[in-house]
């Protein structure tokens, strides 16, 4: 098995649903980091079969909100001094906002330009969501 | 407190506040004269990008009839849109000679962008196939005014309830009073959105069937509201064909209808109500038209906080 240094100070994103790590490297621009990122791939999960894992060294302040909408699944490990002090099960955010962009050919953000693309949270379990512009729901696969 | 306040979607408004505006449009209906200078200085900008006869004549009438005056435009290429300007630089721009504004656009959710932008009040004049909250209020002014109340009925809704916007906005509304049930009426294409029937009827509790038939649907109902297919929605013109004559109305259907339903239409009609049922006694849709007016003025002077008092 692959070993990757363990972490003294920073996040570990685990339980990504494998080869969704490049998605979620970049709606946390991870691409702009100065400090280290690991991603593992493909690792072998008892629960999931196969899962990806991001490290993220010497960093805990970045905004996991975005997390819950992609897969409320991850979990976050909180590292300090080589030890895990705390974990979080992440809830799908009530609104989602600049994330992704409405499918509706009919609305108006399709045509407007500079608008902030804006979805609430209608349903916590399902992770269902709709546009606030033109009702347009969305459920997460 | 009205005043100030934009309307979007009938929810923008309780239903304690939706009665404000039906008391106050009562009033004017018994003495429209007592109310012709009541915006007297005031301007309505109608922003219409897309066609329209009845909803901006009837925006422009309610505010001529309030005394007040008109500005606007009535097609996206006679605006500054054809240069390519956003709808959020459009309404602040307006904002600045105007002191309300209506506006029809044909992207779902153009009103709302407005409305986040604007110093005025914005009042959706028809979105898209979304909504069209002015024709809710005028449709919940006539059932109001034909039944006495709005409650205890079965409403039919028959013809095409995906794009049909007016149709979004009053089941929206309707499912805020007492022991509604609908009876969905429509080909297979053009049911309901699910937005509208999960958010709204499933998850209130309503009662509702969908159904493909509508003869068999008449006698159990109390309002009976027609829409037309709407060419303007669809992206390929052989399937407008195939559906546009799905639901006639005719005398002879309406033989098996009571007696006292209510035959509502959003208008403008094509072919789905014959025009041998104007002359029947349940045909109420150009009632409708002139509480159409009627509305709009009472919803001018609430969200303009004029002085009611006559």
């Amino acid at each position: 098995m692959l070993n990757v240094d363990s972490l003294k100070k920073g996040i570990v994103i685990d339980h990504i649903k494998a080869g969704k790590s490049m998605e979620i490297y970049n709606y946390l621009n991870l691409d702009k980091a100065d400090y280290t990122v690991a991603i593992i791939k493909n690792v072998s999960s008892k629960k999931m079969h196969k899962k990806d894992i991001i490290k993220i060294e010497n960093n805990i302040d970045i905004n996991l909100n975005i997390l819950g909408y992609i897969d409320p699944n991850i979990t976050i490990n909180v590292i300090e001094n080589d030890k895990i002090i705390k974990k979080l099960k992440l809830d799908p955010p009530e609104t989602v906002k600049n994330v992704m962009q409405c499918k509706n050919p009919r609305c108006i953000t399709t045509i407007e330009q500079e608008i902030d693309h804006i979805f609430i949270l209608i349903d916590k379990e399902k992770a269902v969501y709709k546009c606030i512009y033109c009702d347009h729901i969305y459920k997460k696969d | 407190m009205l005043k100030g306040r934009h309307l979007i979607e009938p929810k923008d408004f309780s239903k304690e506040e939706l009665e404000e505006i039906f008391n106050l449009c009562d009033r004017i209906v018994e003495n429209p004269e007592n109310y012709n200078k009541k915006c007297d200085g005031k301007i309505l900008a109608n922003l219409f990008y897309e066609p329209s006869t009845r909803t901006r004549l009837s925006f422009e009438a309610a505010m001529l009839r309030l005394g007040g005056k008109v500005i606007g435009f009535s097609s996206a290429s006679s605006s500054s849109v054809s240069k390519g300007e956003s709808v959020a630089d459009t309404i602040r721009t307006v904002g600045c000679y105007a002191d309300i504004c209506a506006m029809r656009h044909p992207k779902e959710g153009a009103p709302k962008v407005a409305s986040l932008k604007s110093e005025i009040p914005v009042i959706n004049a028809g979105d898209g196939g979304h909504q069209h909250p002015t024709q809710t209020l005028t449709d919940l002014m006539t059932i109001r005014a034909e039944r006495g109340s709005i409650k205890n009925l079965t409403v039919g809704i028959c013809g095409d309830l995906k794009f049909g916007r007016t149709v979004h906005s009053l089941i929206k509304a309707l499912s805020r009073y007492e022991n509604i049930k609908f009876v969905l009426i429509s080909p297979e294409e053009l049911k309901i959105p699910d937005y509208i029937k999960n958010e709204v009827l499933i998850k209130n509790n309503l009662k509702f069937k969908e159904t493909k038939k509508l003869e068999t649907s008449l006698e159990n109902l109390d309002i009976l509201y027609m829409t037309r297919v709407q060419k303007e929605r669809f992206f390929n013109e052989a399937d407008y064909i195939r559906l546009k004559d799905s639901y006639i109305l005719d005398s002879k259907k309406l033989k098996m209808a009571k007696d006292d339903m209510t035959i509502l239409h959003p208008l403008p009609r094509v072919n789905e109500i014959s025009v041998e049922v104007d002359n029947d006694d349940r045909a109420k849709y150009f009632q409708q038209v002139q509480y159409g007016m009627y509305i709009r003025m009472a919803l001018i002077i609430k969200l303009l906080g004029v002085d009611e008092k006559c």
